[in-house]
């Protein structure tokens, strides 16, 4: 994990390591990101351990994998008492990848673009029957 | 019996239970019982976001669940009855005497538990708060998804975190 790191990627399993390991495989780099897995920890835990990993390295933007996700509730409870911390929900691979490159926007509208990068990546190619 | 499920597990509603269970059972409810939670406007809205439309999500306290339940029973839709803890489980249990299964799905560490199963942690007045909820006829297994096998209370009170 790095000092310099400014979102915080956190997610079921060993979704936020494989996603950052993407992201490095990819660019080389992954210094932007700190990850967290909510594997064996009760709701209390995540919440606990999220905060301390937003405080110790000063992150502004949380990633989650699932709306209805533990890290979702956690990270939603540090969004009510922290108004500097924007979370995306539903990140993907092509999310983070545009995060990384924001260059001079503030971290909320880096993850608000990111956000809809996320949305545009999905998409479905080719119809039953189709050539 | 349209309830399909009676849980405990400290997440709450969260990712497992949504799509762990909610997808193959094709879960129409979830009805989550806690009192602090009933109480609380913030805590509720929480809860409803990560919900999908489709599903409905009731909050309710022990002695409202007890009113209510008869209708999630009666209701056509397969549905999810869950609590925090076990000793709201307990109280559940108490007043609502025809909940007969109790499902184990999550308790995480905490100082005082010993690790039973991977998702089950104990501490020593839990074991016998358990083991009072299956003398008066429940049966309790820990299963954390589908998938996985149910194990009986007396296997998870004998495993060492298997």
């Amino acid at each position: 994990m790095s000092s310099d790191a400014k979102a915080l990627v956190a997610g079921h399993a060993a979704f936020a390591e494989g996603l950052v390991s993407a992201v490095s495989q990819i660019t080389g780099q992954s210094e932007q990101f700190v990850t967290m897995t909510n594997t064996a920890m009760s709701a209390d835990e995540i919440e606990e351990r999220m905060r301390a990993v937003v405080r110790e390295h000063g992150i502004h933007v949380i990633f989650t994998d699932l709306p209805a996700g533990s890290c979702t509730i956690a990270a939603r409870r540090i969004l009510r008492d922290d108004a500097d911390v924007t979370l995306v929900t539903g990140v993907n691979l092509a999310a983070l990848l545009h995060f990384m490159s924001h260059g001079e926007i503030t971290s909320h509208e880096a993850a608000v673009s990111a956000a809809e990068r996320a949305k545009g990546s999905v998409l479905v190619v080719g119809v039953p029957g189709g050539r | 019996m349209a309830v399909e499920l009676y849980r405990i597990d400290d997440r709450l509603i969260h990712g497992q239970v949504v799509v762990g269970w909610g997808q193959p059972l094709r879960i129409g409810f979830i009805a989550l019982i806690d009192d602090d939670v009933a109480a609380s406007e913030w805590e509720q809205e929480l809860y409803r976001m990560g919900v999908p439309p489709e599903m409905d999500v009731y909050f309710a306290t022990v002695d409202e669940a007890c009113t209510h339940l008869p209708g999630w029973q009666a209701d056509p839709r397969p549905g999810i009855v869950l609590t925090g803890d076990i000793a709201t489980m307990a109280r559940l249990v108490e007043v609502c005497p025809e909940i007969r299964t109790v499902n184990l799905g999550g308790i995480h560490h905490r100082e005082g538990r010993t690790i039973r199963l991977r998702y089950v942690y104990l501490s020593p007045d839990e074991e016998v708060a358990l083991k009072r909820l299956a003398d008066s006829n429940v049966t309790i297994t820990a299963q954390d998804v589908p998938s996985a096998r149910p194990i009986p209370l007396p296997d998870v009170l004998e495993s060492g975190g298997a």
